[in-house]
Protein backbone atom coordinates (compact mmCIF):
# COMPACT_ATOMS: atom_id res chain seq x y z
CA UNK A 1 0.00 0.00 0.00
CA UNK A 2 2.68 2.16 0.85
CA UNK A 3 4.66 1.55 -2.51
CA UNK A 4 1.42 2.36 -4.50
CA UNK A 5 0.77 5.69 -2.48
CA UNK A 6 4.75 6.28 -2.72
CA UNK A 7 4.00 6.07 -6.71
CA UNK A 8 0.93 7.72 -6.91
CA UNK A 9 2.82 10.93 -5.47
CA UNK A 10 5.63 10.24 -7.69
CA UNK A 11 2.96 9.72 -10.83
CA UNK A 12 1.30 13.33 -9.92
CA UNK A 13 4.45 15.16 -9.40
CA UNK A 14 5.18 13.89 -13.02
CA UNK A 15 1.42 14.46 -14.09
CA UNK A 16 1.68 18.33 -13.18
CA UNK A 17 4.23 18.49 -15.82
CA UNK A 18 3.02 16.92 -18.06
CA UNK A 19 -0.37 19.21 -17.83
CA UNK A 20 1.47 22.01 -17.68
CA UNK A 21 2.65 21.18 -20.91
CA UNK A 22 -0.18 19.70 -22.61
CA UNK A 23 -2.49 23.51 -21.54
CA UNK A 24 -0.03 25.17 -24.41
CA UNK A 25 -0.50 22.17 -26.90
CA UNK A 26 -4.89 22.64 -26.27
CA UNK A 27 -4.87 26.60 -26.25
CA UNK A 28 -3.44 26.66 -29.63
CA UNK A 29 -5.59 24.14 -30.72
CA UNK A 30 -8.65 26.06 -29.53
CA UNK A 31 -7.77 28.95 -30.79
CA UNK A 32 -6.05 27.84 -34.44
CA UNK A 33 -6.89 24.35 -34.55
CA UNK A 34 -3.75 23.31 -35.19
CA UNK A 35 -0.91 21.51 -33.19
CA UNK A 36 1.80 23.47 -32.34
CA UNK A 37 4.47 20.98 -32.59
CA UNK A 38 7.64 23.18 -31.95
CA UNK A 39 5.44 23.17 -27.92
CA UNK A 40 8.26 20.61 -27.00
CA UNK A 41 11.32 22.55 -27.97
CA UNK A 42 9.42 25.87 -26.08
CA UNK A 43 9.71 23.15 -23.18
CA UNK A 44 13.38 22.53 -23.51
CA UNK A 45 13.96 26.29 -23.72
CA UNK A 46 12.64 26.63 -20.42
CA UNK A 47 14.76 24.57 -19.04
CA UNK A 48 17.54 25.67 -20.81
CA UNK A 49 17.18 29.49 -19.45
CA UNK A 50 17.06 28.17 -15.91
CA UNK A 51 20.18 26.46 -16.80
CA UNK A 52 21.96 28.87 -17.20
CA UNK A 53 20.23 31.37 -14.76
CA UNK A 54 20.75 29.12 -11.99
CA UNK A 55 24.42 29.24 -12.47
CA UNK A 56 24.68 32.77 -11.70
CA UNK A 57 21.93 32.32 -8.73
CA UNK A 58 22.65 31.12 -5.33
CA UNK A 59 21.14 27.86 -5.20
CA UNK A 60 19.36 26.12 -2.85
CA UNK A 61 17.07 28.96 -2.11
CA UNK A 62 13.48 29.82 -2.35
CA UNK A 63 13.47 33.36 -4.11
CA UNK A 64 16.44 32.08 -6.30
CA UNK A 65 14.52 29.54 -7.31
CA UNK A 66 11.55 31.58 -8.02
CA UNK A 67 13.73 34.11 -9.97
CA UNK A 68 14.82 30.67 -12.02
CA UNK A 69 11.09 29.77 -12.48
CA UNK A 70 9.80 33.38 -13.41
CA UNK A 71 12.58 34.58 -16.03
CA UNK A 72 12.14 30.94 -17.93
CA UNK A 73 8.71 31.58 -17.98
CA UNK A 74 8.86 34.56 -19.10
CA UNK A 75 11.85 33.55 -21.65
CA UNK A 76 9.59 31.02 -23.32
CA UNK A 77 6.55 33.64 -23.95
CA UNK A 78 8.73 35.82 -25.78
CA UNK A 79 9.67 33.20 -27.57
CA UNK A 80 6.42 31.86 -28.20
CA UNK A 81 5.14 35.04 -29.49
CA UNK A 82 8.08 35.21 -31.11
CA UNK A 83 7.32 31.93 -33.66
CA UNK A 84 3.79 33.02 -33.71
CA UNK A 85 4.57 36.51 -35.66
CA UNK A 86 7.25 34.97 -38.18
CA UNK A 87 6.46 31.97 -39.25
CA UNK A 88 3.16 30.72 -38.21
CA UNK A 89 1.15 33.83 -39.15
CA UNK A 90 2.30 34.92 -42.35
CA UNK A 91 1.14 31.08 -43.15
CA UNK A 92 -2.43 31.34 -42.17
CA UNK A 93 -5.48 30.81 -44.06
CA UNK A 94 -3.35 28.25 -45.86
CA UNK A 95 -3.38 24.58 -45.36
CA UNK A 96 -3.52 23.05 -42.08
CA UNK A 97 -1.00 20.40 -43.48
CA UNK A 98 1.62 23.65 -44.06
CA UNK A 99 1.15 24.90 -40.76
CA UNK A 100 1.65 21.25 -39.26
CA UNK A 101 4.95 20.63 -41.28
CA UNK A 102 6.25 24.23 -40.42
CA UNK A 103 5.82 23.69 -36.84
CA UNK A 104 7.68 20.14 -37.12
CA UNK A 105 10.51 22.29 -39.06
CA UNK A 106 10.67 25.16 -36.29
CA UNK A 107 10.95 21.78 -33.55
CA UNK A 108 13.69 20.77 -35.52
CA UNK A 109 15.38 24.26 -35.77
CA UNK A 110 15.45 24.86 -32.14
CA UNK A 111 17.03 21.07 -31.67
CA UNK A 112 19.96 21.96 -34.02
CA UNK A 113 20.77 25.60 -32.59
CA UNK A 114 20.77 24.13 -29.25
CA UNK A 115 22.89 20.89 -30.66
CA UNK A 116 25.54 23.55 -31.57
CA UNK A 117 28.47 23.66 -29.22
CA UNK A 118 28.71 27.44 -29.41
CA UNK A 119 25.16 27.40 -28.08
CA UNK A 120 24.99 24.37 -25.79
CA UNK A 121 26.05 20.95 -27.75
CA UNK A 122 24.82 17.57 -27.36
CA UNK A 123 26.18 16.52 -23.91
CA UNK A 124 24.07 16.45 -21.20
CA UNK A 125 24.40 18.75 -18.65
CA UNK A 126 24.02 18.81 -14.90
CA UNK A 127 20.84 21.03 -13.88
CA UNK A 128 21.76 23.22 -10.66
CA UNK A 129 18.93 22.33 -7.45
CA UNK A 130 17.66 25.80 -7.85
CA UNK A 131 15.41 25.18 -5.08
CA UNK A 132 15.90 24.46 -1.80
CA UNK A 133 16.21 20.48 -1.48
CA UNK A 134 14.89 18.58 1.31
CA UNK A 135 13.28 15.06 1.66
CA UNK A 136 10.55 14.53 4.41
CA UNK A 137 8.75 11.35 5.55
CA UNK A 138 5.03 11.41 5.73
CA UNK A 139 4.47 7.54 7.40
CA UNK A 140 6.79 5.52 5.16
CA UNK A 141 6.00 8.13 2.11
CA UNK A 142 8.86 9.66 0.86
CA UNK A 143 8.54 13.23 -0.56
CA UNK A 144 11.35 15.47 -1.86
CA UNK A 145 10.66 19.12 -1.94
CA UNK A 146 11.10 19.25 -5.21
CA UNK A 147 8.11 16.98 -5.92
CA UNK A 148 6.25 19.35 -3.85
CA UNK A 149 7.55 22.57 -5.08
CA UNK A 150 6.06 20.77 -8.87
CA UNK A 151 2.58 20.27 -7.84
CA UNK A 152 2.10 23.91 -5.47
CA UNK A 153 3.64 25.14 -8.40
CA UNK A 154 1.82 23.47 -10.81
CA UNK A 155 -1.46 23.93 -9.13
CA UNK A 156 -1.11 27.30 -8.97
CA UNK A 157 -0.36 28.12 -12.46
CA UNK A 158 -3.81 25.72 -13.69
CA UNK A 159 -5.44 28.02 -11.31
CA UNK A 160 -4.39 31.53 -12.52
CA UNK A 161 -4.95 29.88 -15.65
CA UNK A 162 -8.11 29.32 -15.19
CA UNK A 163 -9.01 32.75 -13.62
CA UNK A 164 -7.25 34.29 -16.87
CA UNK A 165 -9.72 32.86 -19.21
CA UNK A 166 -12.95 33.10 -17.21
CA UNK A 167 -12.60 36.04 -15.57
CA UNK A 168 -10.72 38.72 -17.91
CA UNK A 169 -11.51 40.16 -21.02
CA UNK A 170 -8.84 38.87 -22.67
CA UNK A 171 -9.58 35.41 -21.45
CA UNK A 172 -13.63 36.25 -22.75
CA UNK A 173 -11.94 37.44 -26.00
CA UNK A 174 -10.14 33.82 -25.99
CA UNK A 175 -13.05 31.38 -25.59
CA UNK A 176 -15.01 33.87 -28.09
CA UNK A 177 -12.18 33.09 -30.96
CA UNK A 178 -12.31 28.95 -29.66
CA UNK A 179 -16.29 28.87 -30.00
CA UNK A 180 -16.22 30.85 -33.63
CA UNK A 181 -13.39 33.08 -34.68
CA UNK A 182 -15.27 34.81 -37.00
CA UNK A 183 -18.01 35.70 -35.03
CA UNK A 184 -15.74 36.79 -31.77
CA UNK A 185 -13.98 39.28 -34.79
CA UNK A 186 -17.63 40.76 -35.42
CA UNK A 187 -17.68 41.76 -31.36
CA UNK A 188 -14.59 43.42 -32.44
CA UNK A 189 -12.33 41.35 -31.01
CA UNK A 190 -8.66 41.58 -32.52
CA UNK A 191 -7.70 37.90 -33.71
CA UNK A 192 -4.21 38.69 -33.55
CA UNK A 193 -3.75 40.29 -30.43
CA UNK A 194 -5.78 36.83 -28.75
CA UNK A 195 -3.33 34.39 -30.81
CA UNK A 196 -0.38 36.30 -29.46
CA UNK A 197 -1.66 36.29 -25.65
CA UNK A 198 -2.46 32.76 -26.18
CA UNK A 199 1.28 31.34 -27.76
CA UNK A 200 2.46 33.54 -24.91
CA UNK A 201 0.45 31.99 -21.96
CA UNK A 202 0.31 28.62 -23.30
CA UNK A 203 4.44 28.89 -23.87
CA UNK A 204 5.16 30.77 -20.54
CA UNK A 205 3.27 27.43 -18.95
CA UNK A 206 5.64 24.53 -21.06
CA UNK A 207 8.73 26.75 -19.50
CA UNK A 208 7.50 26.46 -16.53
CA UNK A 209 6.92 22.64 -16.85
CA UNK A 210 10.71 22.78 -18.84
CA UNK A 211 11.94 24.13 -15.24
CA UNK A 212 9.89 21.30 -12.59
CA UNK A 213 11.13 18.52 -15.30
CA UNK A 214 14.40 19.47 -15.08
CA UNK A 215 13.96 19.98 -11.25
CA UNK A 216 13.14 16.27 -11.02
CA UNK A 217 15.34 14.71 -12.99
CA UNK A 218 18.31 17.06 -12.94
CA UNK A 219 19.61 17.21 -16.45
CA UNK A 220 18.92 18.84 -19.79
CA UNK A 221 19.99 18.65 -23.62
CA UNK A 222 18.96 19.65 -26.83
CA UNK A 223 16.17 16.41 -27.01
CA UNK A 224 14.83 16.51 -24.02
CA UNK A 225 11.76 18.17 -24.56
CA UNK A 226 10.86 15.11 -27.17
CA UNK A 227 8.95 12.53 -25.26
CA UNK A 228 8.21 15.59 -22.56
CA UNK A 229 6.12 17.15 -25.52
CA UNK A 230 4.55 13.68 -27.06
CA UNK A 231 3.67 12.65 -23.81
CA UNK A 232 1.87 15.88 -23.00
CA UNK A 233 0.25 16.24 -26.39
CA UNK A 234 -0.91 12.66 -25.74
CA UNK A 235 -2.45 13.76 -22.95
CA UNK A 236 -3.77 17.02 -23.95
CA UNK A 237 -5.64 14.54 -26.84
CA UNK A 238 -6.73 11.79 -23.92
CA UNK A 239 -8.57 14.74 -22.00
CA UNK A 240 -9.81 16.33 -25.52
CA UNK A 241 -7.90 18.24 -27.56
CA UNK A 242 -9.35 22.22 -26.86
CA UNK A 243 -10.17 21.38 -23.47
CA UNK A 244 -8.75 22.61 -21.22
CA UNK A 245 -9.69 20.83 -17.81
CA UNK A 246 -9.22 17.79 -20.11
CA UNK A 247 -5.63 18.48 -20.61
CA UNK A 248 -4.78 18.98 -16.85
CA UNK A 249 -6.62 15.72 -16.35
CA UNK A 250 -5.15 14.12 -19.27
CA UNK A 251 -1.51 15.17 -17.87
CA UNK A 252 -2.45 13.43 -14.09
CA UNK A 253 -3.90 10.40 -15.73
CA UNK A 254 -0.78 9.72 -18.00
CA UNK A 255 1.50 10.50 -15.39
CA UNK A 256 0.45 8.11 -13.01
CA UNK A 257 -0.13 5.19 -15.64
CA UNK A 258 3.29 5.62 -16.36
CA UNK A 259 4.64 6.20 -12.72
CA UNK A 260 2.60 3.07 -11.25
CA UNK A 261 3.34 0.70 -14.52
CA UNK A 262 7.03 2.47 -14.12
CA UNK A 263 7.10 1.06 -10.50
CA UNK A 264 6.32 -2.30 -11.03
CA UNK A 265 9.22 -4.47 -11.44
CA UNK A 266 7.84 -6.81 -14.41
CA UNK A 267 6.18 -4.23 -16.47
CA UNK A 268 8.36 -1.66 -16.01
CA UNK A 269 9.75 -2.10 -19.82
CA UNK A 270 6.42 -1.68 -21.20
CA UNK A 271 5.98 2.05 -19.44
CA UNK A 272 5.32 4.27 -22.33
CA UNK A 273 3.98 1.43 -24.19
CA UNK A 274 1.44 0.79 -21.48
CA UNK A 275 0.73 5.02 -21.35
CA UNK A 276 0.43 4.68 -25.09
CA UNK A 277 -2.21 1.95 -25.13
CA UNK A 278 -4.86 3.39 -22.55
CA UNK A 279 -4.81 6.48 -25.11
CA UNK A 280 -5.38 4.29 -27.64
CA UNK A 281 -8.13 2.51 -25.92
CA UNK A 282 -9.81 5.48 -24.35
CA UNK A 283 -9.80 7.15 -27.85
CA UNK A 284 -11.20 4.02 -29.16
CA UNK A 285 -14.41 4.33 -26.30
CA UNK A 286 -14.59 8.14 -26.56
CA UNK A 287 -13.29 9.91 -29.83
CA UNK A 288 -13.28 13.27 -28.65
CA UNK A 289 -11.47 12.52 -25.59
CA UNK A 290 -12.46 12.35 -21.70
CA UNK A 291 -13.68 15.86 -21.75
CA UNK A 292 -13.56 16.71 -25.24
CA UNK A 293 -16.63 17.74 -27.26
CA UNK A 294 -17.70 17.01 -30.50
CA UNK A 295 -18.27 20.23 -32.43
CA UNK A 296 -22.14 20.59 -33.66
CA UNK A 297 -23.93 23.25 -35.84
CA UNK A 298 -27.38 23.98 -35.67
CA UNK A 299 -28.34 24.83 -39.43
CA UNK B 1 -22.76 57.14 -44.44
CA UNK B 2 -20.94 54.13 -46.33
CA UNK B 3 -19.84 54.12 -49.66
CA UNK B 4 -18.13 51.30 -51.48
CA UNK B 5 -16.49 52.37 -54.82
CA UNK B 6 -15.97 49.78 -57.56
CA UNK B 7 -14.62 46.54 -54.48
CA UNK B 8 -13.35 43.62 -55.65
CA UNK B 9 -12.59 40.54 -53.81
CA UNK B 10 -11.24 37.36 -55.08
CA UNK B 11 -10.98 33.67 -53.79
CA UNK B 12 -7.79 32.89 -55.79
CA UNK B 13 -8.04 33.20 -58.73
CA UNK B 14 -11.61 33.61 -58.86
CA UNK B 15 -13.63 37.15 -58.55
CA UNK B 16 -16.48 36.56 -56.69
CA UNK B 17 -17.18 40.78 -56.43
CA UNK B 18 -15.88 42.20 -59.35
CA UNK B 19 -16.18 46.32 -59.38
CA UNK B 20 -19.06 46.86 -57.36
CA UNK B 21 -20.39 50.35 -56.29
CA UNK B 22 -22.93 51.66 -54.18
CA UNK B 23 -23.97 53.68 -51.36
CA UNK B 24 -26.12 53.53 -48.02
CA UNK B 25 -27.37 56.70 -47.12
CA UNK B 26 -27.47 57.74 -43.14
CA UNK B 27 -31.13 56.82 -42.17
CA UNK B 28 -31.73 54.24 -45.20
CA UNK B 29 -32.78 50.56 -45.38
CA UNK B 30 -31.11 49.45 -48.48
CA UNK B 31 -30.77 45.84 -49.62
CA UNK B 32 -28.80 43.60 -52.00
CA UNK B 33 -30.47 41.09 -53.37
CA UNK B 34 -29.54 37.82 -55.74
CA UNK B 35 -29.54 34.50 -56.31
CA UNK B 36 -26.67 31.67 -54.60
CA UNK B 37 -23.10 33.01 -55.48
CA UNK B 38 -23.46 36.07 -56.74
CA UNK B 39 -21.31 37.90 -54.22
CA UNK B 40 -23.79 39.18 -51.29
CA UNK B 41 -22.12 37.80 -48.43
CA UNK B 42 -18.63 38.13 -49.60
CA UNK B 43 -19.51 41.68 -50.02
CA UNK B 44 -20.77 41.91 -46.51
CA UNK B 45 -17.37 39.93 -45.16
CA UNK B 46 -15.49 42.48 -47.02
CA UNK B 47 -17.52 45.83 -46.17
CA UNK B 48 -16.88 43.98 -41.71
CA UNK B 49 -13.22 43.12 -42.93
CA UNK B 50 -12.75 39.43 -42.53
CA UNK B 51 -11.83 39.06 -46.38
CA UNK B 52 -9.24 40.92 -47.54
CA UNK B 53 -10.70 43.67 -50.69
CA UNK B 54 -8.33 42.85 -53.97
CA UNK B 55 -9.30 46.27 -55.24
CA UNK B 56 -11.69 49.36 -54.95
CA UNK B 57 -12.42 51.46 -51.75
CA UNK B 58 -14.89 51.18 -48.82
CA UNK B 59 -15.56 54.60 -47.10
CA UNK B 60 -17.50 54.70 -43.65
CA UNK B 61 -18.75 58.14 -42.09
CA UNK B 62 -16.01 59.55 -44.65
CA UNK B 63 -13.14 57.41 -43.05
CA UNK B 64 -11.43 55.05 -45.91
CA UNK B 65 -11.75 51.62 -44.01
CA UNK B 66 -11.06 49.60 -46.62
CA UNK B 67 -8.04 47.85 -45.41
CA UNK B 68 -8.91 47.98 -41.51
CA UNK B 69 -8.68 45.09 -39.30
CA UNK B 70 -12.76 43.69 -38.34
CA UNK B 71 -12.37 44.81 -34.72
CA UNK B 72 -11.67 48.29 -35.44
CA UNK B 73 -14.28 48.32 -38.19
CA UNK B 74 -16.80 47.14 -35.17
CA UNK B 75 -15.13 50.03 -33.16
CA UNK B 76 -15.91 52.56 -36.67
CA UNK B 77 -19.63 51.56 -35.53
CA UNK B 78 -20.71 49.02 -38.18
CA UNK B 79 -22.19 45.59 -36.43
CA UNK B 80 -22.43 42.67 -38.86
CA UNK B 81 -24.95 39.62 -38.45
CA UNK B 82 -23.11 37.11 -40.30
CA UNK B 83 -24.93 34.81 -42.45
CA UNK B 84 -25.98 31.26 -40.41
CA UNK B 85 -26.29 33.75 -37.16
CA UNK B 86 -22.85 32.39 -35.45
CA UNK B 87 -23.72 32.71 -32.14
CA UNK B 88 -21.74 31.20 -29.80
CA UNK B 89 -23.40 27.97 -29.47
CA UNK B 90 -21.55 26.68 -25.96
CA UNK B 91 -22.48 30.13 -24.03
CA UNK B 92 -26.23 30.95 -22.51
CA UNK B 93 -27.88 33.79 -24.37
CA UNK B 94 -27.19 36.47 -21.56
CA UNK B 95 -22.97 35.46 -22.20
CA UNK B 96 -23.41 36.00 -26.06
CA UNK B 97 -25.48 39.34 -25.48
CA UNK B 98 -22.21 40.59 -22.89
CA UNK B 99 -19.96 39.29 -25.66
CA UNK B 100 -21.34 41.45 -28.08
CA UNK B 101 -20.89 44.54 -25.74
CA UNK B 102 -17.23 43.73 -25.76
CA UNK B 103 -15.50 46.88 -26.77
CA UNK B 104 -18.25 48.62 -24.60
CA UNK B 105 -16.64 49.92 -21.47
CA UNK B 106 -19.81 51.84 -19.46
CA UNK B 107 -21.81 49.42 -17.51
CA UNK B 108 -24.70 52.07 -17.28
CA UNK B 109 -24.65 52.28 -21.47
CA UNK B 110 -24.60 48.02 -21.33
CA UNK B 111 -27.01 48.16 -19.83
CA UNK B 112 -29.24 49.96 -21.50
CA UNK B 113 -28.57 48.45 -24.64
CA UNK B 114 -29.72 45.35 -23.06
CA UNK B 115 -32.87 46.90 -22.02
CA UNK B 116 -32.94 47.92 -25.66
CA UNK B 117 -32.79 44.16 -27.09
CA UNK B 118 -35.46 43.13 -24.79
CA UNK B 119 -37.88 45.54 -25.69
CA UNK B 120 -36.94 44.49 -29.11
CA UNK B 121 -36.86 40.57 -28.91
CA UNK B 122 -38.98 40.08 -25.02
CA UNK B 123 -38.21 36.28 -25.87
CA UNK B 124 -34.69 36.87 -25.15
CA UNK B 125 -35.13 37.61 -21.87
CA UNK B 126 -37.19 34.84 -21.22
CA UNK B 127 -33.79 32.33 -22.19
CA UNK B 128 -31.50 34.10 -20.96
CA UNK B 129 -29.49 31.31 -18.80
CA UNK B 130 -30.28 29.03 -21.75
CA UNK B 131 -27.61 27.86 -23.78
CA UNK B 132 -27.59 29.38 -27.02
CA UNK B 133 -27.25 26.21 -28.97
CA UNK B 134 -30.15 24.90 -27.55
CA UNK B 135 -32.73 27.59 -28.89
CA UNK B 136 -34.69 27.42 -32.41
CA UNK B 137 -33.94 28.77 -35.65
CA UNK B 138 -35.96 32.13 -35.01
CA UNK B 139 -34.43 32.44 -31.14
CA UNK B 140 -31.00 32.29 -32.47
CA UNK B 141 -31.60 34.70 -35.43
CA UNK B 142 -32.96 37.22 -32.61
CA UNK B 143 -29.87 36.75 -30.63
CA UNK B 144 -27.74 37.63 -33.58
CA UNK B 145 -28.84 40.79 -34.05
CA UNK B 146 -29.33 41.01 -30.36
CA UNK B 147 -25.77 40.64 -29.84
CA UNK B 148 -25.17 43.13 -32.91
CA UNK B 149 -27.16 45.68 -31.42
CA UNK B 150 -24.90 44.91 -27.83
CA UNK B 151 -22.18 46.51 -29.73
CA UNK B 152 -23.95 50.59 -30.56
CA UNK B 153 -23.95 50.44 -34.39
CA UNK B 154 -24.53 53.01 -35.78
CA UNK B 155 -24.63 50.82 -38.94
CA UNK B 156 -26.16 47.50 -38.94
CA UNK B 157 -25.74 44.97 -42.09
CA UNK B 158 -27.70 41.90 -42.05
CA UNK B 159 -27.17 38.51 -43.75
CA UNK B 160 -30.08 36.50 -45.30
CA UNK B 161 -31.75 36.75 -41.41
CA UNK B 162 -34.84 35.05 -42.79
CA UNK B 163 -32.87 31.82 -44.18
CA UNK B 164 -34.42 28.81 -42.62
CA UNK B 165 -36.93 30.35 -40.53
CA UNK B 166 -40.61 29.68 -40.57
CA UNK B 167 -42.80 31.90 -42.29
CA UNK B 168 -44.39 33.35 -39.40
CA UNK B 169 -41.02 33.96 -37.92
CA UNK B 170 -39.72 35.85 -40.73
CA UNK B 171 -42.78 38.08 -40.74
CA UNK B 172 -41.79 38.97 -36.68
CA UNK B 173 -37.58 39.29 -37.58
CA UNK B 174 -38.39 41.84 -40.65
CA UNK B 175 -40.85 43.68 -38.71
CA UNK B 176 -38.63 43.99 -35.69
CA UNK B 177 -35.47 45.07 -38.83
CA UNK B 178 -37.89 47.97 -39.55
CA UNK B 179 -38.82 48.97 -36.04
CA UNK B 180 -35.22 49.18 -35.21
CA UNK B 181 -34.67 51.42 -38.29
CA UNK B 182 -37.28 53.48 -37.75
CA UNK B 183 -36.96 54.07 -33.63
CA UNK B 184 -33.34 54.52 -33.70
CA UNK B 185 -32.75 55.72 -37.32
CA UNK B 186 -30.23 52.92 -37.57
CA UNK B 187 -28.92 52.40 -40.76
CA UNK B 188 -29.39 48.88 -42.11
CA UNK B 189 -27.56 47.25 -45.12
CA UNK B 190 -30.02 43.83 -45.82
CA UNK B 191 -28.90 41.28 -48.19
CA UNK B 192 -31.32 38.89 -49.10
CA UNK B 193 -32.42 35.82 -51.22
CA UNK B 194 -36.41 36.58 -50.40
CA UNK B 195 -36.27 39.26 -53.07
CA UNK B 196 -40.17 40.25 -52.68
CA UNK B 197 -39.60 40.60 -48.98
CA UNK B 198 -36.59 42.50 -49.55
CA UNK B 199 -38.33 44.99 -51.70
CA UNK B 200 -41.25 45.45 -49.32
CA UNK B 201 -39.07 46.93 -46.68
CA UNK B 202 -36.26 48.91 -48.27
CA UNK B 203 -35.76 52.25 -50.32
CA UNK B 204 -33.08 51.10 -52.41
CA UNK B 205 -31.92 47.91 -53.76
CA UNK B 206 -28.87 46.10 -56.07
CA UNK B 207 -28.93 43.21 -57.65
CA UNK B 208 -26.21 40.96 -58.05
CA UNK B 209 -25.67 38.33 -60.53
CA UNK B 210 -21.57 36.62 -61.14
CA UNK B 211 -20.19 39.57 -58.55
CA UNK B 212 -21.36 42.71 -60.44
CA UNK B 213 -24.60 44.78 -59.67
CA UNK B 214 -26.70 44.43 -62.48
CA UNK B 215 -29.90 46.38 -62.07
CA UNK B 216 -30.01 49.77 -58.84
CA UNK B 217 -33.05 51.59 -58.12
CA UNK B 218 -35.52 52.65 -56.12
CA UNK B 219 -37.42 49.50 -54.17
CA UNK B 220 -40.79 50.67 -54.87
CA UNK B 221 -39.78 50.90 -58.55
CA UNK B 222 -37.65 47.31 -58.75
CA UNK B 223 -40.72 45.71 -57.49
CA UNK B 224 -42.37 46.23 -60.88
CA UNK B 225 -39.41 45.68 -62.81
CA UNK B 226 -39.87 42.99 -65.95
CA UNK B 227 -36.67 42.22 -65.57
CA UNK B 228 -36.47 41.07 -62.13
CA UNK B 229 -40.41 39.41 -62.31
CA UNK B 230 -38.97 36.51 -64.15
CA UNK B 231 -35.30 35.63 -62.18
CA UNK B 232 -36.26 36.81 -58.48
CA UNK B 233 -39.66 37.32 -57.97
CA UNK B 234 -41.25 34.71 -59.65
Amino acid sequence: MTEFLQQLVNGLSLGAIYALIALGYTMVYGVLRFINFAHSEVFMVGAMIAWKLGQYLPNGTLWGGLVVLAAAMAGCAVLGVTIERLVYRPLRGTATLNVLITAIGVSLLLQSVFQHPRVFGATPQLFPAVFPSKNFTFGGLAISSNQLVVITVAALLIVVLQLVIFRTRMGRAMRAVALNPSAAQLVGVNLNAVISFTFALGSALAGAGGVLYALNYPSVEPLMGVMPGLKAFVAAVLGGIGSIPGAALGGLILGTIETLVGGSATLSTYKDAIAFAVLIFILLCRPTGLLGRAATEKV
Amino acid sequence: MLTVTNLSVSYGAINAVDGVSFAVPAGAIVTLIGGNGAGKTTTLRALSGLLRARGGSVTFDSADITRLPPHEIVACGLGHVPEGRMIFANLTVDENLAMGAYLQRDRQRIAESRDYVFGIFPRLAERLRQSAGTLSGGEQQMLAIGRALMGRPKFLMLDEPSLGLAPRLVGTIFDQIQEINRSHGLTILLVEQNARLALEVSSHAHVLETGRIVISGPSTELRTDPRLKTAYLG
